[in-house]
């Protein structure tokens, strides 16, 4: 289990750029052989990177690169296609630094040694014995689980530009009442799809941050800036700008969501980190501290979080058919919470929960947020 | 069975000397403690009480800490004067493991509400240290102290993500006790804050169990909350460096040879945090959890190497990771850090109201401790697990002479 997740670990520091879960599988029983022969050293020079042995058995492979030459130096392994698997950069002379890189497949590699950190360096082959098989029928399900998940993301944008306009244009012709109406609906949509938006750096917190979060001096924007303006101080003189530029942000956030592509993992961590949503911010009533419509927000979370694990699903059910269960029970048991506290359309205002309400609240997502934990190892599983 | 049973019920870690010759009882209380810092180690003998410095700053942490926020209420110069030399009394008398007065427990007259409140009868000195700060909140026009405010003791500012509750932060004075054994702490700030009735007030109070930093090389690296080795890279006493990170020489003159204390009440988010991944542990606190290793290295005091990236060039040490933040940019400052984890009953929603009480000691604190408060609050992605919900600054004058007492030169 240990050396699993810690492999898991190395795949997913890879994702920022965008693969699927088979581009980094495989290996695991390899892994426990890793270390044998002991770490490898690399004598690096100007003209010259000799590397100790060029084999190794698939696993944890440890170089040593110790810097022998006049320029600084960087170290790296590749897979086919030039793909990074490890790089140590920046050795200056004289010194040694280690690479510990994990490679879970057998096969063709290159090292290289980059005098000067320029140019493509000076390289040679490496071979990885052992291989992982793969289980071609998981993998088509894993695939469908991100294609799934990206239908229901660009279900959700449409809806999300649509209201956010209608509630930009509300602000600016200065219809409070319209504009409040349109606030709760709006962050529905948003907070559906929130783990995308977060992956696209300043523009969630452009977007969303609340006003505790700030920095001294740091400009409050976004939808909860907004959301202060017509609840608490009523439209400023700058609203009409902030919210052309939440709407800017917004379109955007939603043009790129398209192109976005999760994998499985992701998508089960993405699953988890919209419940923690719901316990740090939700539950607490830290999200919509001035207009109290945190349970909009809180159901909009719950969706977003089910309809990820839904695209799972199927691989899911096959591994762990009782998991799947309890995932169901416990998210009809906070759905049936939510339920209760309609009004309307809508929902009661937060303010308006008793003490023991929010309690039954936090008491389910807890409950709910245990199995969801488990999928992630659940979809790693070979 | 006296003493004894009650001190293993409050799970003294320590059991070293005061317990020796208890025969099979005490086998059983030692074995299931941590291992011990080192064969010398004697965890009941009392810390000196008068020196250049305070204790309780680069003396060896111990494991139990009691920490206390005053308002003095008084509106007298003479007679906080007065408290302060009855609190310093008091002080050496319990540190030297005697209770709090003369007469004590039962020694007084049978008419008489006892002199000490008793609990700590029987116990030794457990490495008993009190520390005590004036907070920003002292200088103002009461006590004429206005023009004695260290231009260091600034007021705090404002941190991304703070969410600062008024009763558990600031304060006039500070008093941190910390012992090996927890019913020692809490009688020396119970007898303080007797002492002090009717010129000061307590303003808050926090308890913390398990030390999360070593100050001393043979001290092993205590883990934090979330089940990682916390403060590998601290201040050691042992390093040539601590003094001028921890020590004030460029005045004023009353706070040479002392230091500038920061407290921060920060609740973790355990629930949430134990429901993620190993890895992504790992990649927010930037350590393996097992050994304490950085990522990318093999033993916990291995230096954190930024330039290892792994597959697709990713730093395996992410720029966001809280060691990496915690490191860099900083300009080789750093601070002392003796801070204890808590766990204050539940927070009435099903959770564990439970954190890191961290307290921290620096030369400056406008050049050590807030800009790296400010880098990890802007920053650190182990951000999303916690909540800072107290704070507190204080100045630590330098250590009573003989005959003196706490911060008779501000004063003079």
């Amino acid at each position: 289990m240990r050396s699993r997740l810690q492999h898991l670990g190395v795949c997913l520091t890879g994702l920022a750029a965008i693969s699927t879960l088979a581009a980094c599988g495989g290996g695991d029983d390899k892994a426990a052989a890793a270390g044998a022969g002991g770490p490898i050293t690399v004598e690096a020079k100007d003209d010259g990177c000799g590397v100790q042995r060029a084999e190794a058995q698939a696993g944890t492979i440890t170089f040593e690169v110790s810097n022998k030459g006049s320029r600084i130096t960087e170290f790296y392994l590749y897979a086919e296609g030039d793909r990074i698997m490890g790089e140590v950069e920046n050795i200056a002379p004289g010194l040694t630094r280690r690479l510990i890189v994990e490679v879970p497949d057998g096969g063709r590699y290159q090292t290289s040694c980059r005098p000067g950190m320029t140019g493509d360096g000076i390289r040679a082959d490496f071979t990885v014995k052992g291989s992982a098989s793969r289980n071609t029928d998981d993998n088509a399900k894993l695939a469908e689980a991100t294609q799934g998940y990206q239908r229901y993301v660009n279900a959700q944008v449409q809806p999300l530009l649509d209201k956010t306009g209608e509630f930009v244009t509300a602000v600016k012709a200065g219809k409070v009442d319209a504009a409040k109406a349109v606030y709760p609906v709006a962050r529905t949509y948003w907070e559906r799809i929130e783990p995308v938006a977060e992956s696209f750096g300043d523009l969630d917190p452009r977007t969303d941050s609340r006003e505790a979060d700030l920095e001294p001096g740091q400009a409050f924007t976004g939808f909860h800036r907004l959301e202060k303006d017509l609840w608490v101080s009523g439209l400023q003189p700058d609203s009409g700008k902030v919210a052309d530029q939440l709407l800017a942000d917004v379109t955007e956030i939603a043009t790129r969501a398209k192109t976005v592509a999760f994998t499985p993992l992701q998508l089960a961590n993405g699953a988890k980190s919209l419940l923690d949503e719901v316990a740090t911010g939700k539950i607490t009533g830290e999200e919509d501290t001035f207009s109290h419509t945190d349970l909009w927000d809180f159901q909009a979370n719950v969706e977003g979080s089910q309809a990820a694990i839904a695209a799972l699903r199927p691989l899911v059910q096959e591994r762990d058919a009782a998991l799947a269960k309890t995932i169901d029970e416990k998210f009809a048991a906070v759905t049936g919470l939510l339920d209760k506290q309609r009004d309307g359309d809508g929902y009661k205002l937060y303010d308006k929960l008793t003490q023991a309400e929010i309690k039954a609240f936090a008491e389910a997502v807890d409950a709910l947020g245990e199995p969801i934990s488990k999928v992630a190892e659940v979809v790693a599983q070979k | 069975m006296t003493g004894v049973s009650r001190r293993g019920l409050f799970g003294l870690a320590g059991a070293g000397v005061a317990v020796a010759g208890l025969g099979a009882a005490a086998g059983v209380l030692a074995s299931g403690a941590e291992k011990p810092a080192g064969p010398s180690v004697d965890t009941s003998a009392p810390v000196p009480f008068r020196g250049d410095h305070q204790a309780g700053i680069t003396t060896p942490a111990q494991d139990r800490m009691h920490f206390v926020a005053f308002d003095v209420t008084t509106k007298s110069r003479g007679e906080l004067v007065r408290l302060l030399k009855d609190w310093t009394a008091a002080a050496e008398r319990m540190t030297a493991g005697k209770e709090a007065a003369e007469g004590g427990a039962v020694g007084g007259i049978p008419e008489a509400a006892p002199a000490d409140t008793g609990e700590a009868l029987d116990l030794p000195a457990s490495a008993l240290t009190l520390t005590i700060g004036f907070g920003p909140s002292l200088f103002d026009d009461r006590f004429g102290l206005a023009g004695k405010r260290p231009e260091a003791l600034v007021d705090l500012p404002h941190f991304r993500g703070d969410n600062l509750e008024a009763t558990r932060s600031g304060g006039d004075i500070c008093v941190q006790a910390c012992a090996n054994d927890p019913q020692v702490a809490v009688h020396a700030i119970r007898n303080l804050a007797r002492i002090g009735f009717g010129k000061v007030a307590v303003r808050w109070s926090q308890l913390g169990f398990g030390r999360t930093s070593s100050t001393s090389k043979a001290q092993a690296t205590p883990r934090n909350l979330f089940g990682f080795k916390d403060g590998t890279n601290n201040l050691k006493s042992e390093d040539p460096g601590l003094p001028a990170q921890v020590w004030v020489t460029d005045g004023p003159d009353w706070m040479v040879g002392g230091s500038y204390l920061v407290a921060r009440r920060i609740r973790m988010h355990i629930e949430i945090w134990d429901r993620t991944s190993l890895a992504e542990q790992e990649s927010i606190v930037g350590r393996a959890k097992g050994s304490g290793a950085p990522l990318g290295q093999q033993n916990e005091f291995d230096a954190v190497d930024p330039h290892v990236r792994g597959a697709g060039g990713v730093p395996l040490v992410p720029d966001d990771s809280h060691i990496r933040l915690a490191s860099e940019n900083l300009n080789g400052a750093k601070i002392l850090r003796r801070g204890y984890n808590f766990t204050d009953g539940s927070d009435g929603y099903g959770h564990l109201d439970a954190g890191l009480f961290f307290i921290c000691f620096n030369r400056d604190t406008r050049s050590q401790f807030i800009p790296m408060q400010q880098a990890l609050s802007g920053k650190d992605r182990m951000m999303e697990y916690l909540e800072h919900n107290g704070s507190g600054h204080f100045a630590c004058p330098p250590g009573p002479a003989v005959g003196s007492y706490w911060g008779e030169k501000l004063f003079a």
